[in-house]
Order: structure tokens, then sequence, then C-alpha cells
């Protein structure tokens, strides 16, 4: 007797999702489906727009990875007018997804994911001295874990719990029994917690230094940046560089160190050790350093083997809408594809509900289509996009940077390197990959320091000739994976527009072989252990970081009317 | 002395009415009286309580029921945020508040009783959170709203929750219990994005969603201070904001980007960044010519910045793109051109005023604009002769 679970909405992610599983009579998940339930259709609206706005729009895709849409959207006008920016623009650039990595991974980890790995009501039964003690087992110097510190967290949260409303802590899942810290670890991390709120507040100003605000930076523009004077600026150089030692600081003193706890306490859990799902990994080259190296590395790696690496052909990408809420279902790639909506909504089912019995509720039409993202594929296949991706391909292509602190971190988790591919692998990554802009990011600092002592330029010269029919994309790593942007300009106005982005690739439906995307072969085989309280589906889907608006299909390369669901004006409420 | 204690007891009395006034949340599980007789604590202990507390503070015995009274008014106003068709770019901007800092925010000012990207209960427990805020602080809560609401026959384009419940029709349900509703964001107070020209989702601002008052509070995203400060506004004052013809309050949108611009100087100089990377970018010069729509633009950006103070677009040197202002996606377009000076025809075409021609502000606007044109030309030709 199988029964179905939904968990709608999957909270700590941006925007909105939908899970759904099937388990068997042992609560194992023999089925998986993802959807996202939100389309806002920003393909039709960057139709027919100056070039130049393309950036400022499509940065508007999500407000988490604010720089990365944001960099695309430009950097693939800029390649379809053949105009390469200044070095100090690159630099600048490079500075400033930097910055987003030292922020978004963080943020990921204890305020988006931490929650899934730290109960924070065992936290309150700590022994502070103790767990003042645990903390140097994993770092020499371990940040905010000292006793007084500890017992003032422990205080600040239980006054907060004596006053009866638990606010967005209420009704999760705490006690679960796939929660593997003690108190004294859970209480480690509930201060670093703590501590994160205050230093992503650091991490975001980094951005801002040069990009004017964060979220949605506004400081470049097509053929360079504007914010010359921050770059020229000492005081401003200055003030990105201790920005950048305070949250390394935050990085190597209590993130990495967590991680390091949680892999030693959480490799005896099966559900978070369980295989990845899709064995494939993808990984583009992203953040050049000024030398003509680049932090990541190029490149696809299949059945888990890092031995082989290969090329990436980008003819080999495209996209598919079998499951998905739009009319055509054939592939295509980026450049031919088609995004015409065809919603066919719910159908009445029944779910695990609250207490456990099965009540009637709205189901995802799983014989049909059943989200608003499409599935992506490579050469036909699946594969997973993001750090684990990144770390996994850093590794197959050599790449001495990745290399080095993947080994350390074998070495220092006495993990194999097979269990990286799993749950807890994904969560490692992330914070690898955020290890790699704390150790290496100063390169590209000094980088943009030597150059600047030649060189001031800041923009390219460039002209759209409006006669002239243009064509250009952007593929590069950001921090939840491998990101396309694919433009087409005429007539001196954006043609159509595509972009293939991490959390479609990882989110997406089955396709019409019915290969399964990485969020939904990574559930199959769970055991949950309390089926009103699915934790284990919560922390892996969070493994992957969800973006979830910037992952629905974006354009309508064709300029396919939608006539069907135009909106008759009489009926709305205005 | 025995008149002493008369008025302090009646100034007291009197601070309790306001607070009981106030849009305080009791407790979740009822008054603190219940939670207390749930736990083995009599009303008559919870006096006793009370009495030795006022023996404590030195107060007299009349003073004994003021005291059970504060204790029973102490809490923390409850939140309920609601993420529509947005990209959480708003709540992002919430978290880097530092002045109070987020972490203060929710542990000493509000309760966050709902928001999906901080809340730690998912799914049916997350929605059982939402329900029951709505039905315990009915008239009590602050709703805030992200994200623009696809409506109507649209409502399909965005669901939430096991029942496939419409952002709408929840959008609705929670302003009706509300006791002030703000819509954060350009998204929820104007549309935003999703609903620039065709808005293929027919994406709508909170406004048009519920008939309830509504405060706007847009930027995209608004800045932490903008977020932050309207409701510390609510919170310190117990009033809400005075608020312009838009809706937003003037304490944050009273003044043109442009008036309190630090390249002001330069404008008023006739010294303009002719394009991107030129000698006048790196001396601070103003960039009208270059796009700015500082001078159209009604928000403080100019005067408090970003994160903390760090910057803002004019300082990082790239013109405003009038992100608080009514469909600024299609009325501000091209970003990098002046208004004035469109190479590219919209849909619209001049200043966007066949299409809003109806409502003041664009009609103030266009009046700018020619007003802009006019001075810079001026200031322009001054320099020249210099």
């Amino acid at each position: 007797m199988t029964k179905r679970i939904v968990v709608d909405p999957i909270t700590r992610i941006e925007g909105h999702l939908r899970i759904e599983v099937v388990v068997d009579e042992n609560n194992v998940i023999t089925d998986a489906f993802s959807s996202s339930t939100l389309w806002r259709g920003l393909e039709k609206v960057v139709q027919n727009r100056d070039p130049r706005d393309a950036g400022f729009l499509m940065q508007r895709i999500c407000g988490v990875c604010t720089f990365s849409h944001y960099k695309a959207g430009i950097s693939a006008v800029e390649n379809a007018l053949n105009i390469t920016p200044p070095k100090n623009a690159e630099l600048i650039r490079s500075l400033m997804n930097i910055s987003l990595v030292l922020h978004d991974h963080p943020v990921h980890f204890y305020t988006l994911h931490g929650l899934d790995w730290c109960d924070i009501v065992s936290a309150l039964k700590a022994d502070p001295h103790k767990a003042s003690n645990i903390a140097f087992k994993y770092s020499n110097f371990p940040m905010n874990t000292g006793a007084d510190e500890l017992k003032a967290v422990q205080a600040k949260v239980t006054d907060f719990v004596k006053k009866g409303a638990l606010g967005p802590f209420a009704n999760a899942y705490w006690g679960h029994k796939t929660y593997r810290f003690s108190p004294e670890q859970n209480l480690i991390v509930l201060s670093h917690y703590l501590k994160l709120l205050e230093v992503q507040r650091v991490a975001a100003q980094m951005m801002a230094i040069f990009g004017s605000k964060q979220p949605h930076p506004q400081n470049l523009t097509v053929g360079g940046i504007t914010s010359v004077m921050d770059v020229l600026d000492p005081s401003r150089l200055g003030e990105w560089l201790s920005k950048y030692q305070y949250v390394k600081d935050f990085v190597d003193r209590a993130y990495y160190p967590d991680i390091l706890m949680a892999a030693e306490v959480y490799k005896n859990e099966p559900s978070v050790i369980k295989g990845s799902g899709v064995p494939n990994f993808l990984c583009y080259e992203e953040i050049p350093i000024g030398n003509g190296e680049y932090l990541y590395s190029s490149g696809i790696v299949r059945d888990y083997d890092i031995t082989k690496l290969y090329d990436i052909n980008e003819d080999l990408i495209t996209e598919e809408a079998t499951h998905s809420w739009y009319k055509d279902n054939e592939p295509l790639h980026p450049y031919d594809g088609k995004t015409e909506p065809e919603y066919t909504g719910f159908k009445d089912g029944n779910s695990i509900g609250p207490d456990l019995k099965d009540v009637k509720t709205k189901l995802l039409d799983v014989d049909g289509k059943y989200s608003w993202i499409k599935s992506p594929r490579y050469d036909g296949a699946p594969m997973e996009v993001g750090p684990l991706a990144a770390i996994v391909v850093g590794l197959a292509a050599k790449n001495p940077r990745i290399t080095t602190i993947a080994e350390q971190f074998l070495k220092d988790s006495k993990l194999p390197l097979k269990a990286v591919f799993s749950t807890l692998g994904r969560t490692a990554a992330r914070a690898l990959e955020c290890k790699l802009s704390a150790d290496y990011g100063i390169e590209v600092f000094n980088s943009l320091i030597e150059n600047l002592k030649t060189d001031k330029a800041t923009c390219a010269k460039y002209e759209i000739d409006k006669n002239k029919e243009y064509k250009g994309r952007y593929i590069g790593n950001v921090p939840r994976g491998t990101l396309s942007h694919w433009v087409r300009i005429k007539n001196g106005v954006i043609e159509n527009y595509q972009a293939v982005v991490p959390s479609t690739w990882n989110a997406g439906p089955r396709d019409a072989n019915g290969q399964k995307g990485p969020y939904e072969a990574s559930l199959i085989g769970i055991k949950i252990a309390n089926l009103a309280q699915p934790l284990e589906i919560i922390r892996t889907i969070h493994s992957f970081d969800p973006c979830i608006a910037c992952s629905v299909h974006l354009i309508d390369t064709k300029g396919n009317k939608m006539g069907e669901y135009k909106v008759n004006p009489a009926t709305l409420r205005v | 002395m025995f008149n002493e204690d008369n008025q302090s007891y009646s100034n007291t009395l009197k601070r309790l009415d306001e607070l009981e006034k106030m849009p305080v949340q009791v407790n979740k599980e009822g008054d603190i009286r219940e939670i207390l007789e749930n736990n083995g604590i009599s009303r008559r202990d919870f006096m006793k309580w009370a009495a030795a507390m006022t023996a404590t503070l030195a107060l007299p015995s009349s003073f004994i029921p003021l005291t059970a009274r504060a204790a029973e008014l102490a809490g923390r106003i409850p939140i309920v945020w609601l993420h529509m068709a947005e990209c959480t770019g708003c709540s992002e901007s919430l978290l880097r508040s530092s002045t109070p800092s987020i972490d203060s925010i929710i542990f000493d000012y509000i309760s966050l009783e709902y928001h999906e990207t901080v809340m730690a209960a998912s799914g049916w427990q997350a929605e059982e959170n939402l329900h029951s805020a709505i039905k315990d602080y009915k008239g009590k809560y602050i709703l805030m709203v992200e994200g623009g609401i696809p409506s109507g026959e649209s409502e399909f384009y965005l669901t939430i929750g096991a029942e496939g419940t419409t952002g709408a029709k929840s959008a609705r349900e929670a302003a009706e219990g509300a006791m002030a509703i703000f819509a954060i964001g350009t998204c929820s107070s104007f549309g935003g994005v999703q609903a620039a020209d065709p808005n293929p989702t027919n994406a709508m601002p909170l406004s048009k969603i519920t008939n309830k008052p509504v405060i706007n509070v847009p930027g995209c995203p608004p800045s932490e201070k903008n977020i932050v400060g309207s409701l510390l506004h609510f919170i310190l004052f117990k009033t809400l904001p005075a608020l312009d013809a838009y809706n937003r309050p003037t304490w944050a949108y009273g003044l043109r980007i442009h008036d309190l611009c630090e390249r002001r100087g330069h404008f008023d100089a006739g010294e303009f960044v002719q394009h991107f990377g030129d000698e006048g970018a790196q001396n601070g010069y103003c960039l009208y010519k270059v796009g700015c729509k500082g001078p159209y633009t009604f928000n403080n950006c100019s005067r408090l910045g970003f994160n903390d103070h760090t910057s803002w677009p004019v300082k990082a040197g790239h013109g405003c793109i009038g992100c608080s202002e009514p469909n600024f996606w299609d009325t501000m377009r091209p970003f990098e051109e002046p208004l004035a000076n469109r190479l590219y025809s919209t849909k619209f075409d001049g200043l966007g005023a066949d299409k809003t021609a109806d409502t003041i502000g664009v009609v103030l606007l266009s009046a700018t604009a020619i007003g802009i044109a006019a001075h810079a030309a001026i200031s322009s030709m001054i320099k020249n002769k210099e």
C-alpha cells in the first residue's frame, strides 16, 4: 500500500516549490515529483526592449542570485555585440562574484539549511562549557563558542522561547530522530546561526562597495562597469579588503568547522549519505582571476567517474516540456526554445495529512504536466549542477586550487570520496566552494591593484547598429551552478532571450524518456522516519539550495502569442 | 504624598490604557493568565505574584491590579509576511538591516509568524502557522506582502500549499484581519517587473487585490531602512505614517533622489558624464545624460543609501533607474538614455503620458522633465561660455 506525501510550501528557499513523494509500506520513497508553482512571464516582458536594459530586467529573476543574472544579461549582450570589457571591469565583476559566493553560501547553510541539521530546542539543554571544549575539536580558533558567548546565546533563545510565541521557529520538526548533533553541537551551530545574521550584512556590503547595493547591484553596463570612482579610491579598496578578511574569518573559523562536525556526526545517518541520484555533473569555468585562469573549471563528469573529464559542447544543451506547463514538448536548443504556457492544474486525490491520516487534497497530475520548470538535458542526459558539480569537475580537471581544498577536506573529515556524492557531500561542497573564494579571492584583488597602476579604463565603447542582427550568450558558473543566457537582437531591440539556470537543471520534472532530474532522483530510496514530519525530504531538497523563481522558464524565442490566456479586463477587480 | 501617589496611579493607568490599545500580541496560546492556568498557576497565585512584584517595586498596594495588567500586555507585534510573484530581493533587503539588526527585530520587536524565507516549518506545518496567526491575532497583526499578484482569470500562475490555493486568495484572506498592511517593494506596490508590458500573468499590486488600505513601500528592492523604518514608525509612534499620492510614506518618499543627490552640484554647474567610463565619470559628474531618473524618482536613496550607508546607484556611477515609481519598467526605459532623448521608441512613446496622463504624478514628472532638460541645456551653455 503506497502513500503520498505533499510538502508545499517548501520554505527557506527562494520561490515557490512543491515536492510530492510516494512511499511504500516501509516508508521508503519510491517515487518523487518536483514542481514550481509560480510563473512570472518575464520572457515576454524583455522582448522589444533596449538590449542595454536586459541585464537590469534579467537581474530581477532573482534577488538571491542577485548578481548572477545581472552579469549574465550584460555579458550575453556584450557577447552578441562582440565587445570585450576592460580588464578592470572584468576584475571588479570577479570581486563582486566572490562577494556573492561569500555571502550566499553561508546564508544558505545557516539561515536556509542549518535548521535541517541543528535542533534549536536541543541546544537549550546543552552545557556551554562542554560545548566550548567540543568546538576546539574542529578548529584551532573557533568563533563565538566561548562558554560565556554560548551561555549568552542560550539565555537569549531561552528567554525568547519562554515568551511563548516561537515566531519563525514555531511548528518545525524539533526532536526529529534524524537530528544527529548532541545538545552541545547544536548550541555551537545555533551560536553561528546568530553570528551569521551579522556576518551576512558585512558580506552584502562587500558587493555594495563596487555595486551600489545588494540585493540588485547597479554598476554594470554593457561594455564594463560604472563605479570607476570607487575602483580608483584606495579607501574603498581597503573597505573591500577588510570586509573580505572579516567574512573569510567566519568561513574558516565557523562555517568550515561546522561542516566538518556535520560530516563526522551525520555520516551515520542513512538519509543524508544515500547516493546523489543523478550521476552526471556539469560545471562551466567562472571567476576569471586576471591571468587567463579561472577559479572554477569547465567540463562534464559522467557516472561518478572523476578519472575522465568531457568537454562541454554548447550545441548539445536542450530543454523539453513534456511534463511542464507549456505547449511544445520536444527538446529544443535554447536559441530555438518555445514557451507557450498551458496550465493544466492539479487533480483531486489523497495524501498523508497532519495527523498521519489520509486526507483529500490536490495532487500533481504526474502523468501529464506538473511544473512551470522545464527539463534541461545535455546530450539527452540529466545533469546535476551546483557546488558538488564544481568540486567534482574541478577534481577531474585537476584544478590545483579546488584539488587542494577538496583533498584537505577529505583528510580532515576522514570521508571517502564516494561519500561526497550525497546530500551531505552537496552541503559540504558548498562550503568548499565558499572556501575557494575565501582562500583565493585575494588573487583577484591583487590582480586589480596591479592593473590599476597602469590602467584606469572601466568601459569599452560600442555601437548597436539597428540594421544588423546579433546573437550571443553567456555561459558560466554561479553559486547554484551552471548558468547560461542566450540573446538575439534585431532592429536594435531584443528579439528573443533565453535563460537556462542552475535550479532548472536540478529541479526540473522528468523528461519524455522518464529520466528524473536531480531533485527527484535524489529523493528515491530515502526512508522517512515520520510521515507527518518529512525532515529528510526538506534536508535533501535544501542541499541543492533551491532558487525557484530563477528556474521558471524564461523566454519565448519565437515571439508566440499567448492568446488563449488573454485576460478579459472586465472580469478583473480593479 | 497621597496626591502624588494618586497622580502616578492615574499616569500609570493612562499608559496601560495606551498600551492596551497598542497593537501588541498577547500570546499565541491565549493571554498570559490562560497560560499560567494551563501550567497549574491559578488567578489567585498570579495576583499573589503581582502583589509581590508591586511590593518589590515599592509601589502602594493599589497598584497590584496594574502590575498584573502590565505583565499581561507584554509581547511583540505579530507579523505575517507573504511571498507572491517575486524574486525574494525584498526579504533579502530586510535581512541586511543593521539598526536594528534582523536578529533583534525577530527577537525583540516582532513575532515573525509567517515568512517563507526564514521560518523553520515547512509544508502543512507552515500553512498551519499562517492560518493560526490570521485567526489568533485577528485585527492585531501586521501584514507585509512581497511580490506582484497574478489576478483575475490568471490567478493560477501562482499557487501555494497542498490545496493549491492561489496567491491572490491567500493575500486577500491575510489582508482581511490585518491591523495594518504594507506592500513591500515595487512588485506588491505597483505590480513590478512581471506587470511590465505586456504583463503576461496579469500581475497586480496588492492594493488592487484587497479593498483594505495598503501602505506602499516601493523600491526594487526598497532599502533595508525603508522596510524596517516603516515597521518602526508603527512600533514607536503607534500610528500610520503620512502618505503621498501613491500611498508611500512621506518620511521616506517625500523628496526626489535629485533633491539631495551628491552629484547635484555638477548638475547645477552643467557638468555631465557623456558616456560611462569617460573623464566626467572619473570626476563624479552628473549622470543625467546617461539616463539618470533621479529627477523623476521619489525616494531617500541619496540621503540614506543602501547596506548600512555603504553606497547607492548614483554613488556607484550609474544613474537611478526610477525603481520606486509606478510602472518604471515601462515609463523610465531605456535606463541609460535621458527620458527626453529616447533612441528607441516605446509602445507608449514620449513620456508615457498618453498612458497615464490622468495621474497627477506623471503630469508633474513631465513638467519636471521639461524643466530638467531646460536647466541642463542652460547650465551646459553657461559652462561653454566660460
